[in-house]
């Protein structure tokens, strides 16, 4: 750790990592950071009722299936992690 | 984010709009109201570390920092003031013991003794305990034992006092025969007087105020066998000697090994009757000591330290070990210590050693050296031969030389160890000589492979103890780590053996045992269910706690307490304590109701609320009922108003105590009632129904403590009422209180005093009644010189009559009293004052009549003028009220007020003379008020006479006088004129007296901002130079006063004289100076427009000096801070100035210009200088790697302006060529700056992620964005 790292966040990276789930560090796989881009983008679509309104009528759903499908991606966004090759 | 920008900007534009209609009058808001000033950055670093530049940087910085000292030695570096402590005067302050601040009370807490532990039903389920465990059984059947003992004690004392007196009565009529026992007697006689008029003062000044943390001494029940139990002066008056039998479990009553045991004969009881016994007054009572036990021939193995009771000790049967008493200790002396040792004894017994170490008896080998060879024979010791082991006897024995031995060099002895303590193997901290009966075991340097399993983990307990309370920092958090870890796998019964004698070690400090309290916590959360058999020793240590002084102790003791009872449960907390409900000692009782109040909050009132029923209803001892009752009132105490939900249930199961046939429970009772009002206050009165009756008959039936304590009851119950039933009531109470208006109790005083402002302060009570049922009674009893006196009284009379005052309105009271601002007594008058000012503060003037007033200026300024100390400014606060509310009407009166003030400006005492000037300052406004501005004018050059002052504190006054008079008549008007007055002040600016400085700087800033036009420019820029020292004040209010003159007179003169000036200041090699300098050139700029400084500033640039560089770099930055939205004009100016300083090679340039870069961008954000600012971010970016905290911390903060400025995606571009880079380094750096992206902006995140390309059966692809209506 640096020394600047001491006055801020980043000093401690596990609380950060429990106060911003999607924040991210330098061992941080493909796999994993295209989780949180996916959650981050379904969450954001979910809070912008506008957007959510233009997805409905682009799929012709109603808005609170699409909020439900949203929610439901989030889940497993990327599909089951790949093996790791390290272990 | 948006609409946040958008308000700041708003502002802004506010602002700006002020500032740029330059010829209207702006003054300055922050001194003189208003807040337009709210932007500035409000300080200006003093310190060096508040400062931006990296401390690496710094040559002597670098160097110096090879050399250094431990943390702990450079914290605890002298601290000035002087303290009347010898030892504190040289600065080293020691270490705070607890034990010598406990008073005797709370040193009762050492009489305990750590219980052995507790079966617990919990876990052995149906099987019945084994005999060898202890059960609740045993321990109330021991309680009831010792009891009865002590009951049986109590009887004994009593009869043989009866026949004392008998035989006393009967020695009177015999006359001289029978000469020793008189003599015995008289000695008794004269200490149980003493005693008896200590414990009277001592009980009259110590009255229980439930709130207060030290328990009441009057619901101490005086058992007079019981040495702990009553005061200590009292204790050795009151102890009889009967006690001296050797009783098992009382240490106190241990006698010496051989002697004949003490009270068996009557004579052996004048020994003990002289007055020698009062040398016992060594902290620990229990260590009884006479000139007998040391005699050594009796003794045969006599430890040689004074006390030597513990070799006795160690004998008596019974007592409970309690820890380390097994411990093998290295030191020669402390043998048989037990744990309880007075610090003194500590001293003397390192003495002993050293005395011991001295005159050890020569060793064969050294006798071999010193004696020739042959011609001697080495004999047999007689059989019957003992060894003297006295030190007494070995230095009055005169050492006989037998022949001077010729000189030989001495051999060095490389295995001495010169009292040097062993140090401790394994890396373990130092241990103290105190600690060595704890932690001896670990110096045995006993192979670990040996020991059996228990006894390795006893060691690692004790080694991780030893840690936690000598370790340093690092060594005590991983200790505690582990203790915490391995909780479970220790076990509860090695951790708490070893952890709670420490605990009850007497030269504890506070330090340890906040760590050590910190260790049982911890544990405790660990174990949970486990801990059941020791709770009882659990709460022995922690209940004291309870009532020490500390708050955070208090704290502390809580948590812990709150903590065991949620791991422990319910049963078994009431299963551990019920035993010491009704104990004998009031201490135990005492901190058990406090315990239990903790364990009530804890786990509910509700779950405690049978419990405390039956308790408080118990037949067999009024102690219990008592203790059950102090619960109640410790939980109303505690929890305050969440009683609410409670309050009848907790009300019904204690009003049987009103009418309890002992005195000390109808007390608590009452006082429990008192708290219980005072927490459900304003609600709750229904609950209280059924004790209206008793308390109300009670107070006609009671005198004395009890009636106080009803009194007190009442006092909180009539506010809960209605109008009506308030009135009613007070006016039953009434009569008693006026009664006890005369009592010449103290502690009656102060609450009849409270009562009667609760009741006053009632809805339903009218302000007739009050004046003609309470007034002239109270008056008479409670205005008198003598409640001046006492602070406590002195408060509460004050209190209570402006609570009166609220009622009847001021002309009443300030009748009554007004006659005595003259009485001859100063504190009295100074009390009258108080008072005066209140009620006039509070209702205004318009009462007072004509008459009055006369009386009352007249009073006032005889009790200004007869003032010889006033510290607290009663009577400077009491005349401004008393003239501020009367307005207009001072009008006839301030000729004589400005006379006495101008005869005592000229007074010798600087006191005097500083008051005065003061007055003026609170007046100025009514003078102003009254049209008295010619007077003013005079007093005006009066004080500028007085400008020569050469007391710092009187001169600070009298220049706020004249502030004081020139913001009320102006620039104008002022006289002497301000072209005469203002050079007199530049010469006081050089003053470093804080109260001068901040003065003055009001004065001269006040001037530049109204009436500047009035003074040549060539003296403001004499000010200017002045000004710039004052910009390192220590006090924030000078050096924002300094800030904001600067920037009046600027604009007052024009920029460029004093910009000439302060870029000139940058030179100069002082950091402070230039620092403060730069903050001023920014204050110029935005006061006087952007346009006038930049390219002079700019132009300071050219000049090749690192500082002037690094000067001009700062001013930028504060000013693009200070101007915000007005740099989009000037940021393309400016750009290849910062171009320059960002690819400087010098750190502090890139530094300070990433932070000009960082305010620049913040303050257009949204105003279409993105080029520009994309440009600057080219230059920044490169300095991401910097290592340097400081300049990477502006260089950070400069990229997060850009965030706000260019977008998120922008710098999200910038950031995603490093996410992935193979390099570690790198891509620490780059994932901290996206870290902060997103904790910036996640949202806006979402539109600018890459495109990630599906993988076998990982979809990456957001399809979502793709689609298109």
């Amino acid at each position: 750790m640096q020394a600047s790292d001491r006055f801020n966040i980043n000093s401690q990276l596990e609380h950060l990592q429990a106060k911003y789930v999607g924040t991210g560090h330098a061992d941080l796989s493909r796999f994993e950071w295209a989780v949180n881009i996916q959650r981050d983008c379904y969450a954001s679509y979910v809070g912008h009722y506008p957007i959510l309104g233009y997805f409905a009528i682009a799929e012709n759903e109603s808005i609170g299936r699409e909020r439900y499908n949203f929610m439901q991606k989030m889940l497993l966004p990327c599909g089951l992690p790949p093996e790791r090759e390290d272990d | 984010m948006d609409a946040e920008i958008a308000k700041t900007q708003e502002e802004r534009r506010r602002m700006e709009q002020q500032l740029a209609s330059l010829t209207s009058v702006t003054f300055d808001t922050d001194l003189y109201g208003g807040n337009d000033r709210d932007a500035y950055v409000t300080s200006i670093p003093v310190n060096e570390d508040e400062e931006n530049l990296d401390a690496m940087d710094n040559e002597v910085a670098r160097k110096l920092a090879s050399y250094t000292a431990p943390k702990s030695l450079l914290k605890e570096m002298p601290r000035g003031g002087a303290e009347d402590d010898n030892e504190d005067a040289l600065g080293f302050k020691k270490p705070q013991r607890i034990i010598d601040r406990e008073d005797d009370y709370r040193k009762r807490r050492l009489n305990r003794v750590i219980s052995p532990e507790r079966h617990d039903a919990f876990a052995a389920g149906e099987k019945t305990p084994d005999p060898s465990v202890r059960t609740y059984a045993d321990v109330m059947r021991e309680e009831a034992l010792k009891r009865e003992k002590e009951e049986t004690l109590k009887r004994i004392a009593k009869k043989k006092e009866e026949e004392e007196a008998a035989a006393k009565a009967g020695s009177v009529d015999k006359g001289t025969e029978d000469k020793g026992p008189k003599r015995r007697n008289r000695w008794d006689q004269s200490q149980d007087e003493g005693a008896a008029a200590a414990k009277k003062a001592k009980s009259t000044s110590d009255w229980d105020l439930p709130e207060d943390a030290t328990p009441g001494r009057w619901d101490a029940t005086p058992t007079p066998g019981r040495l702990g139990d009553a005061t200590p002066s009292a204790s050795v008056g009151r102890r009889n000697r009967w006690d001296e039998t050797p009783t098992p479990g009382r240490l106190a009553d241990a006698t010496p090994a051989g002697a004949v045991t003490p009270g068996a004969t009557p004579s052996g009881m004048t020994w003990d009757a002289t007055p020698k016994v009062s040398g016992l007054a060594t902290p620990t009572p229990k260590r009884q000591r006479s000139r007998w036990d040391e005699t050594p021939a009796t003794m045969g193995s006599a430890t040689p330290m004074a006390g030597a009771t513990p070799a006795a000790a160690a004998f008596t049967p019974g007592i409970t070990p309690v820890g380390g008493v097994e411990l093998a200790t290295p030191t020669p002396g402390a043998i048989n210590l037990r744990g309880a040792i007075t610090p003194e004894q500590y001293n003397l017994l390192r003495w002993e050693k050293d005395i011991e170490e001295r005159n050890r008896p020569l060793t064969d080998e050294e006798l071999d050296a010193m004696f020739p060879q042959e011609g001697y024979k080495i004999l047999e010791p007689p059989a019957s031969y003992v060894p003297i082991r006295t030190p007494a006897r070995k230095l009055l024995a005169t050492p006989t030389p037998l022949g001077t031995p010729l000189y030989s060099i001495p051999e060095e002895n490389r295995g001495q160890q010169f009292d040097v303590p062993k140090e401790a193997p394994g890396g373990l901290p130092f241990m103290k000589p105190e600690d060595y009966q704890y932690f001896g075991a670990l110096l045995n340097e006993d192979d670990e492979e040996e020991l059996s399993p228990e006894e390795q983990k006893e060691r690692k307990i004790m080694k991780l103890l030893l840690k936690v309370k000598n370790g340093t920092p690092p060594q005590r958090k991983t200790a505690l780590r582990q203790l915490t870890d391995k909780a479970r796998e220790f076990g509860a019964g090695p951790l708490f053996n070893r952890i709670l004698p420490l605990l009850m070690q007497p030269t504890l400090e506070d330090q340890e045992r906040h760590l050590l309290v910190k260790v049982i916590d911890r544990v405790l959360y660990k174990l949970d269910e486990l801990v059941r058999p020791y709770v009882h020793k659990i709460l022995v240590v922690i209940e004291p706690l309870l009532i020490d002084e500390d708050y955070y102790a208090r704290v502390e003791g809580r948590e812990i307490i709150s903590n065991l009872s949620k791991a422990a449960g319910l049963a078994t907390m009431i299963a551990a304590m019920r035993p010491d409900i009704d104990n004998i000692d009031e201490y135990v009782r005492n901190t058990t109701a406090r315990a239990f109040s903790v364990v009530a909050s804890a786990l509910g009132i509700p779950a405690l609320l049978p419990f405390l029923k039956a308790v408080c209803q118990s037949k067999k001892s009024w102690q219990a009922r008592h203790t059950g009752i102090k619960i109640v009132q410790q939980i109303a105490i505690l929890i305050g108003c969440a009683v609410l939900p409670h309050l009848r249930s907790l009300v019904e199961i204690i009003e049987h105590g009103l009418l309890d046939e002992n005195q000390k429970v109808r007390t608590i009772t009452a006082l429990s009632l008192a708290a219980l009002a005072e927490a459900a206050a304003p609600y709750g009165i229904e609950s209280f129904d059924s004790v209206l009756k008793p308390l109300w008959k009670g107070i006609r039936s009671h005198r004395g403590k009890v009636l106080a304590a009803f009194l007190k009851a009442i006092g909180f119950i009539i506010p809960l009422m209605d109008a009506l039933y308030a009135s009613y009531y007070t006016k039953e109470v009434m009569v008693i209180l006026i009664r006890e208006f005369q009592s010449p109790d103290e502690e009656m005083k102060k609450i009849v005093l409270k009562v009667v402002k609760q009741c006053v302060s009632t809805e339903g009570v009218e302000a007739d009644y009050i004046r003609n049922d309470i007034l002239p009674e109270f008056f008479r009893n409670f205005w008198v010189r003598r409640m001046a006196l006492d602070r406590r009284n002195y408060r509460q009379l004050v209190d209570t009559t402006v609570e009166i005052a609220n009622k009847v309105g001021v002309a009443d009271i300030v009748g009554r009293i007004v006659e005595d601002l003259k009485d001859e007594s100063e504190p009295y008058r100074r009390m009258v004052m108080e008072t005066i000012e209140k009620v006039v503060a509070n209702l205004g003037a318009s009462d007072i009549d004509a008459r009055l007033e006369e009386l009352l200026i007249d009073g006032i300024l005889y009790a200004f003028q007869e003032q010889t100390s006033d510290d607290a400014n009663v009577m400077l606060n009491g005349f401004g009220a008393v003239v501020n509310s009367l307005g207009q009407r001072v009008k006839p009166y301030l000729p004589q007020i400005c006379g006495t003030i101008k005869w005592r400006l000229n007074n010798k005492s600087a006191k005097v003379r500083q008051q005065a000037a003061d007055l003026i300052s609170r007046i100025a406004v009514v003078m102003k008020q009254c049209q008295e501005e010619q007077l003013m004018g005079h007093l005006g050059v009066v004080l500028y006479e007085y400008l020569g002052e050469e007391y710092p504190e009187v001169l600070g006054s009298i220049l706020g006088a004249l502030k004081a008079i020139v913001n009320v008549i102006g620039m104008t008007k002022m006289t002497p004129p301000i072209k005469d007055l203002l050079p007199r002040l530049t010469p006081i600016l050089k003053n470093r007296h804080e109260k001068v400085q901040e003065n003055c700087i009001d004065l001269v800033g006040r001037i530049a901002d109204r009436g500047a036009e009035f003074v040549p420019a060539r003296e403001w820029m004499r000010i200017c130079f002045e000004l710039l020292e004052m910009l390192k004040a220590h006090k924030k209010g000078i050096r924002r006063a300094t800030v904001n003159t600067f920037g009046y007179i600027a604009k007052a003169i024009g920029p460029q004289d004093v910009l000439a000036t302060l870029l000139n200041n940058l030179k100069v090699q002082e950091r402070q100076n230039r620092v403060c300098t730069t903050v001023a050139i920014a204050i110029v700029a935005e006061t006087c427009s952007p346009f006038t400084v930049l390219p002079a500033l700019m132009n300071e640039y050219r000049v090749p000096e690192l500082n002037v560089q690094n000067g001009v770099l700062k001013s930028l930055s504060f000013l693009f801070e200070y101007i915000g939205e007005m740099g989009k004009d000037y940021i393309y100016a400016v750009t290849p100035l910062l171009e320059d300083a960002l690819m400087d090679r010098d750190l502090v340039h890139r530094q300070t210009a990433a932070s000009a870069v960082k305010h620049m961008a913040l303050g257009v954000a949204g105003l279409g200088c993105e080029d520009a600012l994309v440009h600057l971010l080219n230059y920044v970016w490169p300095n991401i790697f910097e290592t340097s905290p400081h300049v990477i911390n502006a260089v950070m903060e400069a990229i997060e302006g850009m965030r706000v400025a260019l977008g998120a995606a922008v710098v999200l571009n910038y950031c995603l060529q490093g996410l992935f880079h193979p390099a570690r380094k790198v891509r620490e750096v780059y994932w901290k700056i996206y870290n902060s992206l997103y904790i910036g902006s996640q949202d806006a995140l979402v539109a600018a992620y890459p495109v990630l390309e599906d993988e076998h059966n990982n979809i990456y692809s957001r399809p979502e964005l793709m689609m298109f209506v």
